[in-house]
């Protein structure tokens, strides 16, 4: 791995992501909890970047920081989260044990070429733009079916939260 | 350019951070976000594997269309989630989900 | 800004600097030119905005340090910079030193996809509109951690109202932001004024601009939307716990915000820097988009300064149940007419080539259209406005009516 503008940011943004990750686990007050893991998905959003999925990365962030993140505040906030638990884990020696033998399970699986595949030696020079998303996404022989699901999917998600969440005494 | 098993590892540790967190914390909300740095875990795999995937000629998008659908279903997934952990909240005071066990047996 | 950087970089690798050094130095001087615009054009914005209110109430404005008060901003940063900075004791340090920083940077980052001329602009992204609604969500995060890590409840209520607002307003400015990406079929900056040479797209889709420019006033949280400080209501909103400097980069964000809009404007409905002669120099170019984005920046100054605060109710009843609608149909009816004209062969397929000839018929039913829409809001106002004052003359309809919000 030589020294370049892209491996340079690939250290950046994994300590970004791997730190707001702890973050996100380890604080007890979960407003700052909500702030690491805005921290810990930004770095995602830089991963994206470097991936040459703008995209991706702009909606990313748009709908973690900008929706989901204050989504979450509101939520801590109407439950007292921040205040109120005093303890932070259960079972938090098995439960650590598991993740780690997690963590190694999968870091033999893609370091270690097992399952015959082999890690490519370059990149594809051209990739699909964003224009090419577009289409593939309105396309019949593309993504159209999943994108009208999903399009149901958001508003059945919208109605439901709406109606699960509503206060039937106000 | 950065090989693609780092891209793995960083995605595993990330979903290891993940499942950390679903399995030992109490709140019910950060075990939300837990399960939000799953997904995108996935979601960091899904990319670099579409990235470094040899396309030939036409391109591909598979792995990029994924990602924009595993995005939309995080967003629904937080939305309706939050509403129940509201609920649970006003109903019984609790956001400790060991705690909403009325249904057990 | 690229040709700069490239010819800075290989001026420097003539000169025997490493290349690798040479590229970051000339990146970094771009980088430095292009965040500094917006950083000298706010303290002058400063005085225009106080001066421009001054008029409007019938006052002078500052008129004391410099020539005609041009100066005052800088003595105010002074005495700002001077200021004792108060940290509260229960504060969240790192939080509450953040917000200011993340709320000035969302406004400055904007500027990094702002063509200024055809030539000059930090970056083309080809995702140029989207990452300047990104970007704008920092500016969200920024004031909610600012209201929790004051510790202070008036700053929480009114970051939550402050929030509550940003986040509705999003919705009817994303959808008024797609209609000049779908009529350019390009979501770069550059691409959407290139696209405007044969027609503006404000008389494609005034209503777009319209739905626009109402909530890109909201997001600014000007009048009539400035629940941000709300000096009466809730002391002074989510910054009341910061003074000195960190105070003024929220003021200074705001300032900044509004006249970033102005040109954000400017690029998707007035095309930007076109206009006659812009192909001559890169400053006349540049002086369009300047005129362009400063007049409207002067017309949310105006509007400020004329009329009265909204309630937060009013304002959530009117995004939600008027505008969010209104933009969803202007969006459908838009995007479904442009699609037949197509198919019909009157509408030129690339709007990027088309010339004013090509585009007339276009124009011109979209302009119907648009019209007609228009006409019919009117009247449903109008009808609106006349139940309103009709229950409000009638002294057993206001019984009646505080009675049913009572329950």
């Amino acid at each position: 791995m030589e020294l370049n503008a892209i491996s340079i940011g690939f250290v950046v943004f994994s300590i970004f992501t791997l730190g707001g990750g702890f973050g996100v686990v380890t604080t007890r007050n979960l407003f700052q909890g909500t702030i690491w893991l805005m921290v810990s998905l930004f770095g995602v959003a830089g991963y994206f970047i470097l991936l040459s999925a703008p995209f991706l990365a702009a909606v990313q962030i748009l709908v973690y920081i900008g929706a989901i993140a204050i989504l979450i505040i509101f939520a801590v906030m109407l439950t007292r989260s921040v205040a109120r638990i005093k303890e932070r884990y259960i079972r938090i020696l098995p439960s650590f044990i598991a993740s780690l033998a997690l963590f190694l399970i999968l870091l033999l699986g893609v370091t270690i070429p097992i399952f015959g595949a082999h890690s490519p030696e370059s990149i594809p020079e051209y990739v699909a733009s964003t224009r090419n998303l577009g289409t593939a996404l309105v396309d019949e022989n593309g993504f159209v079916v999943p994108f009208l699901l999903a399009s149901v999917l958001l508003t059945a998600a919208m109605i439901g939260a709406i109606f699960i969440a509503r206060d039937e005494n106000a | 350019m950065v090989p693609l098993w780092m891209y793995l590892a960083v995605a595993a540790a990330l979903f290891s951070i993940g499942v950390f967190g679903v399995l030992a914390r109490r709140n019910a909300v950060a075990i939300l976000m837990s399960v939000e740095l799953m997904l995108n875990a996935v979601n960091i795999n899904l990319v670099a594997f579409w990235r470094y995937s040899e396309t030939g000629t036409d391109l591909l998008l598979n792995g990029y269309a994924f990602t924009a659908f595993v995005l939309i279903v995080a967003a629904a997934e937080a939305a309706v989630g939050l509403a129940i952990i509201i609920t649970v909240y006003r109903n019984r005071r609790s956001v400790i989900p060991e705690e909403a066990a009325t249904l057990k047996g | 800004m690229e040709e700069l950087c490239t010819g800075l970089c290989s001026v420097l690798a003539e000169s025997g600097a490493d290349a690798g050094l040479a590229l970051f130095l000339s990146l970094l001087v771009g980088v430095l030119l292009v965040s500094g615009v917006p950083l000298i054009t706010v303290i002058l914005l400063i005085w225009i905005e106080r001066k421009v209110a001054a008029r409007i109430q019938d006052r002078i404005g500052p008129n004391r340090v410099g020539p005609v008060g041009l100066l005052q901003t800088i003595a105010d940063m002074i005495k700002l910079l001077s200021k004792e900075d108060i940290t509260p004791t229960a504060a969240d340090r790192v939080l509450y030193n953040a917000a200011p920083l993340v709320s000035f940077a969302s406004v400055v980052l904007i500027w990094a996809v702002i063509p200024f001329t055809p030539f000059h602009y930090g970056v083309d992204l080809e995702i140029g509109a989207l990452y300047f609604v990104a970007i704008a969500s920092f500016g969200t995060l920024a004031i909610m951690a600012a209201g929790w890590a004051s510790n202070n409840k008036y700053a929480l209520l009114g970051a939550f109202r402050v929030v509550a607002l940003l986040v509705s307003y999003e919705v009817p400015l994303v959808f008024a932001l797609l209609l000049p990406v779908m009529l350019a079929g390009s979501m770069s900056l550059l691409d959407i004024v290139n696209a405007q040479t044969g027609m503006w797209f404000i008389v494609l889709s005034p209503l777009a601009f319209v739905i626009f420019y109402i909530s890109s006033q909201a997001e600014t949280g000007r009048a009539p939307f400035d629940l941000i400080e709300a000096e009466s209501e809730l002391v002074a909103g989510f910054n009341i716990e910061y003074s000195g400097m960190k105070f003024g980069m929220f003021f200074a964000a705001e300032f900044l915000h509004v006249f970033t809009n102005g040109i954000i404007m400017a690029i998707l409905f007035f095309g930007g820097w076109l206009g006659p002669l812009y192909y001559e120099s890169p400053l006349i170019a540049f002086a369009w988009l300047g005129a362009k984005g400063g007049l409207i920046y002067l017309t949310t100054l105006w509007l400020r300064n004329t009329v009265p605060r909204l309630r937060i109710d009013q304002i959530m009843a009117f995004n939600w149940k008027f505008l969010v609608p209104l933009s969803i149909a202007n969006l459908i009816a838009v995007s479904f007419a442009l699609k037949l004209l197509q198919e019909l062969g009157w509408a030129p397929r690339d709007l990027l080539s088309a010339s004013f000839g090509e585009l007339l018929p276009t124009t011109v039913i979209l302009l119907i259209i648009n019209g007609a829409m228009i006409l019919y809001l009117l009247g449903v106002l109008r009808e609106r406005g006349r139940e309103a004052r009709r229950e409000s003359h009638d002294p057993r309809a206001a019984i009646a009516n505080v009675g049913a919000a009572a329950d």
